[in-house]
C-alpha cells in the first residue's frame, strides 16, 4: 500500500470531553489512514464511544480538533458528518422496521416531495454498491423479515449510499453468530480493497486480531497505544486495555454433576401476537454444574429466562424444582426466590436494578421482605446500610458506597452489585443471563471466578450468554437454542465452528 | 457514556426553583408594566398582603394547607410513576363525604365528628380515585385520561346531589345547610386562645396541623417504610419491580388511593373549617396547582410546604393588590399565578441546560486550575 502522498482520512488532535466531573476523553490524539480498518479497542467506559460520537456529531469536544482529508473541520451534528463523508453503524440499528430496505435506504436524504425519483436513483445505486462490494440485500424486502446480519448489512449499505469514504462500526459483532460475523469481517475487507477506510470499535480481541491492520487502544479516556496488528498479541493488548497482567484463561477444575436440581419439561411459550418463543424445551440442571445456553440474541433465551424466573407464565410444560412441580402461583419472582432461586437478569439496568436509588436500597431489592431488613412495615436503614457495605466488599463493588447511587457506578460494579445481592442469599440455583455484558476485563475475571466458585460449592447454575467464549469456558454442559428449541447439546470442548452451526440452526445430521 | 451533569443538591433544590420563579415574576412585571402598573409597588403589595399582617399569614397558611394536601396527593401518585390530576374530582368528592358526616351526626361529641370526618375524607377521595386507579392497574388505561375525565363526572355528580338532595327544603342555593357548631373543626385562632396566644382572626384552622402531621406522615411512608420502597422501585423502573416480584397491579392501586386519600383531606379545611357547609366549586383549581406545588417541592413533604406557602403568598397577597390596584384585576391576578405553575410544573426544565453547562465549566475551571 502506498498512501504516503495522501493525508490521513481522520485526524484527531488533543480531543477532551468532560460529562459533569467524568473526563470521558483525555486529550486524545488519534491519525487514521486511509484505506485501512483501524481498530478502536478499551474496556466498558473507556470513552471509545465518546470518542466516536464526537467524530460523528454526537457531541462537541470540549478542546481539541479534527481534521478529515488533512482539512481542519467543525462537526456540529451527524448530517455535516455524513456530509464530510463520516458513516456511521451503530450497535443498535437504526432502521424502521416495518420500511423496506429501500425506504430506510433513502430515508433523511429523500430530496424532494416525491419519491418516485429518489427510489429509482436509490435503486440504481443498490446496484451498483451489490456489484462493488457484494452487499446482496433483496430491496423491497422489510426490515423487520430481514435476519440481523442482512440488518446490518443494510446499515452499512445506507452510510455508502450517503457517500461515506470513513465507515464507523460500533461493536458491530455484538448480535451475530459467528458465521455472521465472517461474513460481516470478508464485507469490511472488501470495502477496505476499494479504498474505503473503517474504523472498528470493539472489545473483543479476536476480531481485532483477525481483521484490523492498525489498533487502538484506550484506557480511561485515554489514547494508551496506537499498534500495528501483526506484530502484537492479544495478551499484550489485554493487558494495555486493562492496565495490569490479566488471566484470560480461566481455571476450572472438572467437577461431577449432583443430582437433578431443575427439571424442565416441554415447555412452551406462546407470546400474546401467537408467536412461539419457546418450543418444547427439555433439559436438566444439576446440583454442582454450570449449564451454558448458547446462541445468538433472541431465539428464545430471554423468554426463558424470564420463564424460570417466575417473570413470565410458559403457555405449556411442566418445571419442577427439586422434583416437585411447580404450580402457577409458585411460579412468581417472590416464590422462586423463596425456594432459593436467585435471578441475575441479562439487563441489569431495565430489570436488575433502580439507576436513581442508591446502593444500598438496590442491594435489598426484591428481598425487601426479609426480616434482617425491617421491623414491621418500617425498613430498617442502619441494618440494610450494614448489610449493603458487607456485601460490597466480599464483591469488591467500588466505590464500595452504599449511599452512592446505582447510576453512578460503572457498568461491571453495577453488575457486581447484582451479583453480590443474588449470591450473598446463596442460592440453590442461579439463572444468570448475560453475566459480563458491557463489563470490563477485570471485572469479567472476578465474576467468572465467583459463579465457578458458586458452582463448586455444589449449587445450580443455568447460564444464559451470547458471547460463545464465556459459554465455552465456564459451562460444563452446553445446550445450544435456536428459534425457540433446543438445536443440540454439546460438551464445552466442541470445536467453535461446531457450535456455530447449530447456533445458526443447521443441525449436525444436516451438516454432516 | 451519556450520563447527563451531576448537579449539587442546592442547585437541583434551591437554584432551579429559584430561576423559574425569577422568570414569572420577570413576565409578570413586563406585563404590569404594560398596563402601566408599577410593577414593584405590586409586589411590595402582594407580600404586604401576605406576610406583614397576622390576618394576613393566617389567610396564606389558609391556602397553603390546601395546597400541602392536594401537593402531597400529587406528590405520592408520583413516586409510584403515575400521574394523578384528578386531585381537583378527589376533593371535591371526599367534600360530600365530610359533609354527609357533619350533617348526620352532629349530636355526637366533636372530637369523635372530627375523626369521622377525616375517615370520610380519606375514604371519599380514595373511592373517587379507586376506578382510574383499578382501569389503570388491570386494564392499562392511562390514569392521565381516566382522572380527569373523573373530575367531570364528579363536577356533574356533586351539582346533582346539591341541587335535588342535599340542599336544604325550600333553599335555592345550590348548598347544604350550614353545620352545626360541633361540626366544625376550630379555627386555630379559636382553638390556641385558652393557651394564652392572642391570634388574629382568619380561617385559618386545625386542618393546617393535620396537614403537617400529613407531611410527616408521607416521610416515613415514602424514604422509611417497605411500602415506599416499593412504590419508589414502581416508579422509578417498573421493570424492576416485576424483576423483583412486587405486586405491581396492586401498588397501582395503593398509589392511588393514597393520593386520593390525600386529595381528600382539603375538604376538611375547606369545607370542614372554614366554609362550613358544602358548597359548589369549592375546589376552585387547588388539585390542579397541587401538581406545580408538588413538581416545584421535588415531591418532598419539606420542599411541598415551602412550594405551598409559596402559592399561598400568591393566593393571599394577590387577593389583596387586586383589591387595592383596581387596574389589576382578580384575572391578572390569575395570569400571574398561572406563569408560575407554568414556570414551575411545565417549564420545570426550561433553565436545566444552561445550569448543567454552568456546572460543567465551573468544574473544568477548577480542574484546570488544579493542575
Amino acid at each position: 500500500m502506498t498512501h504516503e502522498k495522501r493525508p490521513a482520512a481522520i485526524e484527531l488532535r488533543g480531543i477532551d470531553k468532560h460529562f459533569g466531573a467524568v473526563h470521558a476523553n483525555k486529550d486524545v490524539s488519534l491519525t487514521i489512514e486511509p484505506g485501512t480498518i483501524h481498530g478502536l479497542i478499551g474496556e466498558n467506559g473507556a470513552g471509545k464511544s465518546t470518542l466516536m460520537s464526537i467524530l460523528y456529531g454526537f457531541y462537541q469536544a470540549d478542546r481539541g480538533s479534527i481534521l478529515v482529508d488533512g482539512k481542519e473541520v467543525q462537526i456540529r451534528s451527524p448530517a455535516q458528518a455524513i456530509a464530510l463523508g463520516i458513516g456511521m453503524v451503530h450497535q443498535h440499528f437504526m432502521l424502521v422496521e416495518n420500511f423496506t430496505v429501500l425506504e430506510n435506504l433513502v430515508l433523511g436524504a429523500e430530496g424532494g416531495a416525491v419519491l418516485n425519483r429518489c427510489f429509482a436513483s436509490a435503486r440504481m445505486s443498490l446496484d451498483t454498491l451489490k456489484r462493488e462490494y457484494g452487499l446482496n440485500v433483496p430491496a423491497n424486502a422489510l426490515i423487520s423479515d430481514l435476519p440481523v446480519g442482512l440488518q446490518q448489512r443494510v446499515e452499512i449499505l445506507k452510510a455508502l449510499y450517503r457517500g461515506a469514504e470513513v465507515l464507523i462500526l460500533d461493536e458491530p459483532t455484538g448480535v451475530l453468530t459467528p458465521g455472521e460475523a465472517g461474513h460481516l469481517f470478508v464485507v469490511l475487507r472488501k470495502l477496505k480493497e476499494q479504498g474505503k477506510t473503517i474504523l472498528l470499535i470493539t472489545h473483543k480481541l479476536r476480531e481485532i486480531m483477525a481483521v484490523t491492520d492498525v489498533v487502538s487502544v484506550m484506557r480511561k479516556g485515554a489514547l494508551i497505544d496506537t499498534l500495528e496488528t501483526h506484530s502484537t498479541t492479544p495478551a499484550r493488548l489485554a493487558e494495555l486495555m486493562v492496565g495490569r497482567n490479566v488471566n484470560l484463561k480461566l481455571a476450572k477444575a472438572k467437577r461431577a454433576a449432583g443430582a437433578p436440581l431443575l427439571e424442565v419439561r416441554d415447555l412452551s411459550l406462546v407470546d400474546p401476537s401467537g408467536v412461539a418463543r419457546l418450543k418444547a424445551l427439555n433439559f436438566i440442571v444439576h446440583e454442582g454444574e454450570i449449564l451454558g445456553l448458547a446462541g445468538v440474541a433472541g431465539n428464545g433465551q430471554s423468554e426463558l429466562l424470564e420463564v424460570l424466573s417466575g417473570m413470565r407464565r410458559p403457555t405449556s410444560g411442566e418445571i419442577l424444582l427439586r422434583g416437585k412441580p411447580l404450580s402457577d402461583a409458585d411460579l412468581n419472582p417472590r416464590s422462586m426466590r423463596m425456594s432459593s432461586v436467585a435471578h441475575v437478569p441479562e439487563d441489569r439496568q431495565r430489570l436488575g436494578l433502580v439507576m436513581s436509588f442508591p446502593a444500598s436500597e438496590n442491594a435489598i431489592l426484591g428481598y425487601h421482605d426479609d426480616k434482617v431488613y425491617a421491623n414491621g412495615v418500617l425498613l430498617d436503614r442502619a441494618a440494610i446500610i450494614a448489610d449493603a457495605r458487607v456485601k460490597m466488599r466480599n464483591f469488591d463493588v467500588r466505590p464500595p458506597e452504599p449511599l452512592l447511587r446505582a447510576s453512578l457506578f460503572s457498568g461491571g460494579n453495577q453488575q457486581k452489585l447484582i451479583l453480590a445481592r443474588e449470591i450473598e442469599h446463596d442460592p440453590d440455583l442461579l439463572i444468570i443471563g448475560q453475566p459480563t455484558r458491557g463489563v470490563d476485563i477485570g471485572a469479567i475475571e472476578f465474576i467468572h471466578r465467583r459463579l465457578v466458585e458458586l458452582r463448586d460449592r455444589g449449587k445450580a447454575i443455568l447460564l444464559i450468554s451470547v458471547e460463545l467464549d464465556e459459554i465455552r469456558s465456564l459451562s460444563d454442559r452446553i445446550l445450544v437454542m435456536f428459534d425457540g428449541a433446543i438445536a443440540g447439546e454439546c460438551s464445552p470442548d466442541t470445536p467453535e465452528t461446531e457450535i456455530g452451526l447449530l447456533m445458526a440452526g443447521i443441525s449436525r445430521e444436516k451438516a454432516a | 457514556m451519556s450520563a447527563r451533569a451531576e448537579l449539587p443538591w442546592w442547585a437541583n433544590l434551591l437554584l432551579i426553583p429559584f430561576l423559574n420563579l425569577a422568570a414569572a415574576f420577570a413576565i409578570s412585571a413586563l406585563i404590569l408594566a404594560t398596563i402601566g402598573e408599577d410593577p414593584f409597588q405590586a409586589a411590595a403589595i402582594i407580600l404586604r398582603g401576605a406576610l406583614f399582617s397576622g390576618e394576613g399569614i393566617g389567610y396564606t397558611l389558609f391556602y397553603a394547607t390546601n395546597f400541602i394536601f392536594t401537593g402531597l396527593a400529587f406528590a405520592v401518585a408520583f413516586h409510584a410513576g403515575l400521574f394523578n390530576i384528578g386531585a381537583e374530582g378527589q376533593a371535591y368528592v371526599a367534600g360530600l363525604g365530610v359533609a354527609l358526616v357533619c350533617l348526620s351526626f352532629d349530636s355526637l361529641p366533636s372530637p369523635l365528628i372530627v375523626l369521622m370526618s377525616i375517615a370520610a375524607a380519606a375514604l371519599f377521595g380514595a373511592a373517587w380515585a379507586l376506578i382510574p386507579a383499578y382501569l389503570q392497574a388491570r386494564r392499562g388505561s392511562h390514569v392521565v385520561i381516566t382522572t380527569i375525565m373523573f373530575n367531570f363526572i364528579a363536577a356533574a355528580l356533586v351539582v346533582y346531589l346539591l341541587v335535588n338532595h342535599l340542599s336544604p327544603p325550600g333553599s335555592m342555593q345550590p348548598e347544604t345547610r350550614t353545620f352545626a357548631e360541633n361540626a366544625r373543626l376550630p379555627f386555630l385562632h379559636v382553638a390556641l386562645a385558652p393557651l394564652g396566644l392572642d391570634l388574629p382572626s382568619s380561617p385559618l384552622n386545625l386542618s393546617f396541623i393535620w396537614a403537617l402531621v400529613c407531611c410527616l406522615f408521607f416521610y416515613v411512608l415514602i424514604w422509611r417504610s417497605r411500602l415506599g420502597f416499593e412504590l419508589r422501585t414502581l416508579g422509578a423502573n417498573p421493570n424492576a419491580a416485576l424483576y423483583s416480584g412486587m405486586p405491581v397491579a396492586r401498588l397501582t392501586i395503593i398509589a392511588m388511593l393514597l393520593s386520593g386519600a390525600f386529595a381528600g383531606f382539603m375538604a376538611l379545611n375547606e369545607i370542614m373549617g372554614s366554609q362550613h357547609r358544602m358548597i359548589l366549586d369549592y375546589t376552585s383549581g387547588y388539585g390542579f396547582v397541587g401538581i406545580a406545588v408538588a413538581l416545584m417541592g421535588r415531591a418532598h413533604p419539606i420542599g411541598i410546604i415551602f412550594a405551598a406557602v409559596l402559592f399561598g403568598v400568591l393566593y393571599q397577597g394577590g387577593a389583596e393588590l387586586a383589591f387595592e390596584r383596581p387596574n389589576i384585576t382578580r384575572d391578572m391576578v390569575v395570569l400571574i399565578q398561572g406563569l408560575v405553575i407554568m414556570m414551575a410544573g411545565g417549564l420545570e426544565h426550561m433553565f436545566r441546560p444552561q445550569i448543567d453547562r454552568l456546572f460543567a465549566m465551573r468544574r473544568r475551571k477548577a480542574l484546570a486550575a488544579v493542575g
